[in-house]
């Protein structure tokens, strides 16, 4: 594992996988840019820098596994997948169109690099609590992460997850709270406050990290720490911006569930430097 | 479609409850495959999963009273090579987590299997809260699902043993109390085989679960009256046995299923969906006919629900009224 990273060499790489994203977004005419925007450089950083993986071998067991329980930010994995090899880049303008590899929600059987389908909200934290249990009953060094949103928490079965996590010590595990503060229907404290987050996480037994989830070097750090933590799982909190890197999508509510069109797309192409 | 004689006494039968199969099976897929492992909720005697702890203590987890985790959680473990057996009573196991069921275990096609304890009405005093009733419709809706109804203990002991050894998503339900133990060990099982316990030409009576010895019981008094009343048991509702439920509707003329489960999308609409594509005759359905269950003993209710020999023998005469 890196134990630094080259944070103009990310910060340009994750631009670049932006603008990629937005393009797919525009082609698909459907989709959520603004969380996908938000976990962008917290899944960049963990699979260029953390994950144990093979692209070529994407079944390899060996490796560590994701769950990205958002199942909806799925363009921001799906251009990391892409950037990575899993799969060619070509097939990101295919997003959400029949016959895609790249469906709308997440489909393991269809997407190479993905390790379990998602996309109904609250489940993906107890798939990743079983496949950490079942990885530590057998002595195996697999490590399991799993990406939530915050209006998420609102779901009672993360609690459940949450709760076990912490009564099989399952130190091999870690979650992240993409803390972006906005859900459809508004702000995530107006619709059904989650807060205090942390202090929930923590009452339930859980090594708490909160972190700046666009600073790479934190980002890094906090999953460092995490695999040092021993005797308890580790939640990341991850205060983000929703719709991060376009001007117009960041803390809008509205950008949710909408694609940028044509003239939206060149826009944020300009702004994110990545035009033509 | 395979005769099979079954050797039992039809007016007293042994009893035992079809859960103590599901114990003795569970144990029986540990000792051949050490990926099995158990999923519990908190009711671990009286689903008999606690006679698997005592022999596999680090096999077993036990959630708590939380459906929805243990199930994807569940769902987890057999991404990474394990057989998780799932289990709770058939209405939380089921219903509760139904999502789960839907978009994590079958949409993903994972090796996980549902045992639902507690299926029916003959739960008894616990009332209509405990009594699963909808868990085989709303079970075999979910593409990938497979549901397994066993007829009796050891039934249930060698489905719990089968589905351990094939690939993907099972629902097998059994029951809480003691039923006519009606199969041996050496009685032929086999997923998705229907077999006729007793032949017949001028009805067939396909059944499931505990409700395959009150159709037996019916065929004798039918035979009584002049009628000739073939038996089908037919444990596996998903894949149904489309060739024999086919063949007893030919053979026969007229078909009655008996379930002991709500009539809408069970067992019954299972076999009305294949014979009214397939061969259409005259069909009854003997079933719980749109109503919550309440407390009683289990006789009790069984015969307030029509669920006896008696019912099965009036819709057995319906359904040849209405040949022409």
């Amino acid at each position: 594992m890196a134990q630094k990273i080259d944070v103009q060499e990310a910060a340009a790489h994750c631009t670049q996988l932006r603008a990629d994203l937005l393009k797919m977004l525009n082609a698909a005419g459907s989709g959520h840019p603004g969380g996908s925007l938000s976990c962008l450089d917290i899944l960049y950083v963990l699979y260029n820098h953390v994950m144990k993986q093979d692209p070529k071998d994407p079944k390899w067991d060996g490796r560590d596994r994701f769950v990205l329980s958002k199942g909806h930010v799925n363009p921001a994995l799906y251009v990391v997948l892409a950037d990575l090899g899993y799969f060619p880049k070509s097939e990101l303008m295919t997003l959400r169109k029949f016959g895609s590899i790249l469906q709308g929600h997440p489909y393991m059987h269809k997407t190479p690099g993905l390790d379990v389908s998602s996309g109904s909200l609250g489940q993906g934290l107890s798939v990743a609590a079983g496949m950490a249990a079942a990885a530590k009953a057998d002595g195996k060094p697999n490590r399991v992460f799993a990406l939530m949103g915050d209006g998420e928490q609102e779901e009672g079965e993360i609690w459940e997850a949450a709760m076990s996590a912490a009564h099989f010590k399952l130190d091999n595990l870690c979650g992240i709270v993409d803390h972006n503060h906005l859900q459809i229907d508004g702000n995530v404290e107006d619709v059904m406050n989650i807060e205090p987050i942390a202090d929930k996480w923590r009452a339930f037994g859980w090594n708490v990290i909160g972190i700046d989830g666009h600073d790479y070097e934190q980002i890094l750090d906090a999953f460092l720490k995490a695999e040092e933590c021993k005797g308890k799982p580790t939640v990341i909190i991850a205060e983000t911006v929703k719709g991060k890197g376009v001007s117009f999508m960041e803390n809008q509510a509205g950008w949710h569930g909408t694609a940028p069109n044509d003239e939206q797309l060149q826009q944020a192409l300009r702004e994110l430097g990545q035009e033509g | 479609m395979k005769n099979v004689k079954l050797n039992f006494d039809l007016d007293n039968p042994k009893k035992k409850p079809s859960r103590d199969g599901y114990g003795d099976g569970l144990n029986d897929a540990a000792a051949k495959n050490p990926n099995v492992v158990a999923i519990g909720a908190d009711i671990t005697a009286s689903t008999r999963v606690d006679w698997f702890v005592k022999e596999h203590p680090d096999s077993f987890y036990d959630l708590g009273i939380a459906e929805q985790n243990q199930m994807a959680f569940a769902a987890g473990m057999s991404l990474m090579g394990k057989v998780p057996f799932v289990c709770n009573y058939g209405v939380f196991l089921a219903g509760r987590a139904w999502d789960q069921i839907r978009t994590t275990v079958c949409y993903n096609n994972l090796n996980v299997k549902l045992g639902g304890a507690h299926g029916g009405i003959s739960v008894g005093p616990d009332g209509a809260t405990h009594q699963a009733l909808e868990e085989i419709s709303i079970m075999r809706c979910l593409p990938n699902m497979k549901v397994i109804v066993p007829a009796d203990s050891w039934e249930t002991r060698k489905a719990t043993r089968a589905v351990a050894e094939l690939d993907g998503p099972y629902y097998v339900r059994f029951g809480r109390e003691k039923v006519p133990e009606i199969t041996d060990e050496s009685t032929p099982f086999e997923v998705g085989k229907a077999y006729c316990v007793q032949e017949g030409t001028d009805v067939a009576i396909i059944a499931c679960g505990a409700m395959v010895y009150h159709s037996m019981l019916a065929a004798r008094e039918l035979a009584k009256e002049g009628i000739s009343a073939m038996v089908v048991n037919c444990h596996t509702i998903k894949p149904i046995d489309r060739e024999s439920i086919v063949e007893a509707a030919k053979t026969t003329g007229a078909v009655v299923t008996a379930e002991e489960h709500q009539l809408m999308g069970g067992m019954g609409s299972a076999v009305s969906e294949v014979l009214s594509t397939e061969y259409p005759v005259p069909m009854q359905m003997v079933g719980v006919n749109d109503r919550f269950g309440q407390s009683g003993d289990p006789d009790e209710l069984m015969n307030a629900y029509g669920l006896n020999a008696e019912e099965i023998c009036k819709a057995a005469k319906r359904a040849i009224a209405m040949k022409r």
